[in-house]
């Protein structure tokens, strides 16, 4: 990237930065809930790009990674007193951290369509288990617990408010974005997305292409997990719903609207999701998955590279 | 120690509902075979089915009538959005159908919430009446399904091997390529074959219907097993998915004796797992390719 | 009858043919030679409508049959016989003839009477036609390509290659059929390697080199000439 294209790029990221840091002071307790919201899913959409959108692999089971994260949270947080901030995350993390180690196996091991399909079976194995295993996970109803206080260990202790909460939420997930960035310029990256054009070609190169799959399969899983951690602390309850495979598939539509291959594309489709939900709620009460659906799949025909594929080179450079 | 009538019950059990998902994989497998998609809105078909055959019944008060009506009616909206959304994707990455169909799914599913609402609707069995099995009543009606649903499957196989137009299909799925050089109307044959992989969703769907309620989501749980069913038998074996239907119906029916219904799920993601290490171009394909 | 005109191809991302042009008449039996990865199998891929041009025309009979689908090339009087003869192997020889024969234009007798002269042609397929396609032999796979092309009773037949990988004795068989045709007055472009064969059976012969066609004339002239099919092919 040039000088100029990159200090155009820095910018626009702490505008944006700084306009989400803003948002609750200026927006009414409603909306102020749904940019969290959107933050949190848009991490999540972020990890799942890792595998679409750099690797090519689409996994339909990220709900399995959120959602183990978000009980790991909880047993975290229902099992250890007080309930500690940090702990809740090394706990999500680990959880997430198991599912992938599960999900990395299968990875190596099935391409394309095979890989889809397993993945959306997995991600339904861990609902079934949650929901029936019900003395663990408290079944159909799922866990509720209460907000650790945030700490810095030993040091300082204060309860979240809405606006910390928010703002931990936006570092959290403006950290993971940074950081996500790094690894898919680095060298690493560029073997995933080498992958992604061609498996064949990048193995006979010779690159040990099952392990570049692992740790991709890892590294969508912990940030998924840490989304699933974050929403955990945000909302104070943990239920099966979020494990169900038509999670993952939500996820896939950030990913496809936003623009797959792009790191914030899924943030934006994300975004894009939840307002047109909220539009058409005004006039399709529940039913607001007809438009979106339809909108959706006329993007997978006629937008495949989504809202922000047009800007995938620069965004990557 | 099991009561033996027990394991015969659920033996029978366990053929009758594999016989219905043998009869929806069937129809998800044959549109894989064909043309390499995996058509995420299998499930919504079968749903819209049960739901056809509830309007036609109400309409006719003849279930075979309305059978063959819900058949006619899904085959055509299932031509209808293969030519709309599949057809523009054709030569593009196989993994956009999954994502189109996926898409289709979620309208087709919250359409019917919308239309039918989230009561379940009942269709009523064309015959009532049992017969002593052991220390149960076991309705005809059950045995009827399944013998049903293997006339249809059979009737497909009969036509693909000796109708007038089951060399077109057997030629497309072999090589597309040269099968349009044939003056073989591919786009045609896609979308005959996609309608007839809906018909037969749509059948199971009222077959299936008086057993359990119609709702927008039965074919939520469906669409998982048919898919697992549709790798286990190997993708585009038509054959292989149905033992594989059957394989899998006949452990969980097994299994129920032991754990709840909803734990004897488990049993089908175990057996993919298994193939999926073991063989994973399909149990019940003869020579791993 | 058949005309290229400045016709270029890709095949993935790779610019295949460069500006090809190339004409057939009415029962011309034309050939087409060159290195191998020249292009003479996406040109005839071309024709077929398997691979979409990026410009250039195509003309049949005069009208434009640019990049249109195959299947209604073949209807309206194009055979095409790939290299590696692509018979269906799983349907058996009858069947692989009837995915040709099966046309809603074609009267039950006709059928008949085709079948019949493609088996007088063709015994030994006469013999299998219950057989799987797979099990036949490699000539015999690419009688039945032939055989199968026929069945469309097609105005031109494009043959990539129809000699590839056969013993000798059935490549004066493959040149025996290729006289047939022209008897009956089907068009052929002949894509080979075998320099040999091509200029016996052909009247016009194309060389390509590179995507684009190099040379072009009479068989008769390269037959005299043997050092301009030397200049490009090396042989």
């Amino acid at each position: 990237m040039t000088q100029r294209n990159l200090t155009a790029y820095w910018t626009g990221f702490v505008v944006v930065l700084a306009v989400l840091a803003v948002a609750p002071f200026v927006l009414p307790e409603f909306w102020r809930r749904f940019v969290t919201e959107i933050l949190i899913w848009g991490l999540l959409a972020m990890s799942s790009d890792i595998l679409i959108g750099y690797t090519g692999m689409v996994s339909f089971g990220h709900s399995a990674f959120f959602g183990l994260g978000m009980y790991g949270a909880a047993a975290a947080l229902l099992t250890v007193r007080p309930p500690n901030l940090w702990l809740a995350i090394v706990y999500g993390l680990v959880g997430a951290a198991a599912v992938a180690v599960f999900v990395a196996f299968f990875a190596t091991r099935l391409r394309d369509i095979y890989f889809s399909i397993t993945t959306l079976v997995f991600s339904q194995i861990f609902y079934v288990i949650i929901f029936t295993w019900t003395e663990v996970t408290g079944g159909e109803n799922g866990l509720t617990f209460r907000q650790p206080p945030l700490s810095i260990p030993f040091v300082w202790s204060q309860p979240f408010t809405p606006v910390t909460l928010h703002w931990f939420v936006l570092a959290v997930v403006a950290a993971s974005y940074l950081i996500l960035r790094r690894v898919t310029q680095s060298p690493f990256g560029m073997v995933l997305q080498s992958i992604r054009e061609n498996e064949a070609r990048t193995r006979a190169i010779g690159y040990p292409v099952e392990r570049y799959k692992i740790v991709a399969v890892m590294l969508s899983g912990l940030f998924a997990g840490l989304a699933g951690v974050l929403y955990a602390l945000q909302n104070r309850f943990a239920a099966p719903d979020f494990v169900f495979f038509l999670i993952s598939g939500e996820v896939v539509i950030f990913n496809v609207m936003g623009g797959m291959g792009t790191l914030v594309g899924p943030v934006a489709g994300a975004a894009f999701f939840f307002l047109l939900r909220e539009g058409f709620s005004r006039f399709f009460t529940e039913y607001y998955l007809i438009p979106v659906g339809i909108i959706f799949t006329l993007m997978v025909i006629f937008v495949p590279q989504g809202l922000l594929g047009f800007a995938r080179r620069a965004l990557n450079r | 120690m099991i009561p033996i009538d027990q394991i015969l019950i659920q033996a029978i059990n366990g053929i009758v509902s594999g016989m219905i998902l043998a009869l929806v994989a069937s129809g998800l497998t044959l549109i894989f075979g064909i043309m390499d998609v995996v058509n995420f809105a299998h499930g919504e078909l079968f749903m819209l089915g049960a739901y056809m055959g509830v309007i036609t019944l109400a309409t006719t008060g003849n279930f075979w009538l309305a059978l063959l009506l819900a058949c006619l009616i899904i085959g055509l909206l299932g031509a209808a959005l293969q030519v709309v959304a599949l057809r523009p994707l054709l030569g593009r990455d196989p993994l956009t159908t999954i994502l189109a169909t996926f898409g289709i799914s979620l309208v087709l599913q919250n359409y019917a919430l919308w239309q039918f609402g989230p009561v379940a609707r009942k269709i009523q069995e064309p015959f009532t009446g049992h017969f002593r099995l052991f220390h149960l009543d076991y309705p005809y009606y059950r045995i009827v399904i399944a013998v049903l649903s293997a006339a249809i499957i059979g009737g497909l196989y009969l036509f693909m091997k000796y109708g007038k137009y089951g060399i077109w299909i057997r030629a497309t799925t072999q090589d597309r390529v040269m099968a349009s050089a044939m003056g073989i109307p591919v786009p045609w044959v896609h979308t005959a074959v996609f309608a007839i992989g809906a018909a037969m969703a749509a059948a199971s769907g009222v077959l299936f219907g008086p057993l359990v309620g119609v709702n927008h989501a039965m074919g939520l749980d469906l669409i998982l097993r048919a898919f697992i069913v549709v790798v286990v038998g190997g993708m585009g074996n038509l054959g292989g998915s149905i033992l594989a239907a059957i394989f899998i119906s006949l452990l969980e029916a097994f299994a129920s004796i032991w754990v709840s219904p909803a734990q004897a799920v488990i049993v089908s993601f175990v057996v993919l797992i298994l193939t999926l290490l073991i063989r994973p171009t399909g149990l019940f394909v003869p020579t791993p390719k | 009858m058949l005309s290229l005109e400045g016709v270029h191809s890709h095949y993935g991302k790779s610019h295949i043919l460069h500006g090809v042009s190339i004409r057939v008449e009415r029962g011309e039996v034309v050939g087409l030679l060159g290195r191998n990865g020249v292009g003479k199998s996406t040109t005839l891929k071309t024709i077929m409508g398997l691979v979409r041009p990026s410009e250039g025309r195509i003309t049949f009979e005069g009208r434009d049959i640019t990049g249109q689908a195959p299947h209604r090339l073949a209807r309206i009087g194009l055979g095409y016989v790939p290299e590696d003869r692509r018979i269906f192997r799983l349907l058996t020889v009858l069947e692989n003839l009837r995915t040709g024969l099966d046309r809603p234009d074609v009267a039950e007798a006709r059928r008949t009477e085709l079948l019949e002269k493609v088996y007088a042609s063709f015994p030994v397929l006469r013999e299998r036609r219950n057989q799987a396609g797979g099990t036949l032999s490699g000539g015999e796979q690419q009688m039945l390509a032939i055989a199968r092309a026929m069945m469309l009773e097609p105005k031109i037949v494009l043959l990539d290659e129809p000699t590839e990988g056969l013993m000798p004795r059935m490549v004066s068989q493959i040149r025996e059929i290729i006289n047939v045709l022209h008897r009956d007055g089907v068009a052929i472009l002949l894509v080979e390697q075998n320099v040999p064969m091509t200029l016996e059976v052909c009247d016009r012969v194309y060389i390509m080199e590179k995507g684009t066609v190099r040379h072009h004339g009479p068989a008769a002239e390269l037959r005299r000439n043997p050092a301009i099919v030397h200049q490009y092919l090396g042989v």
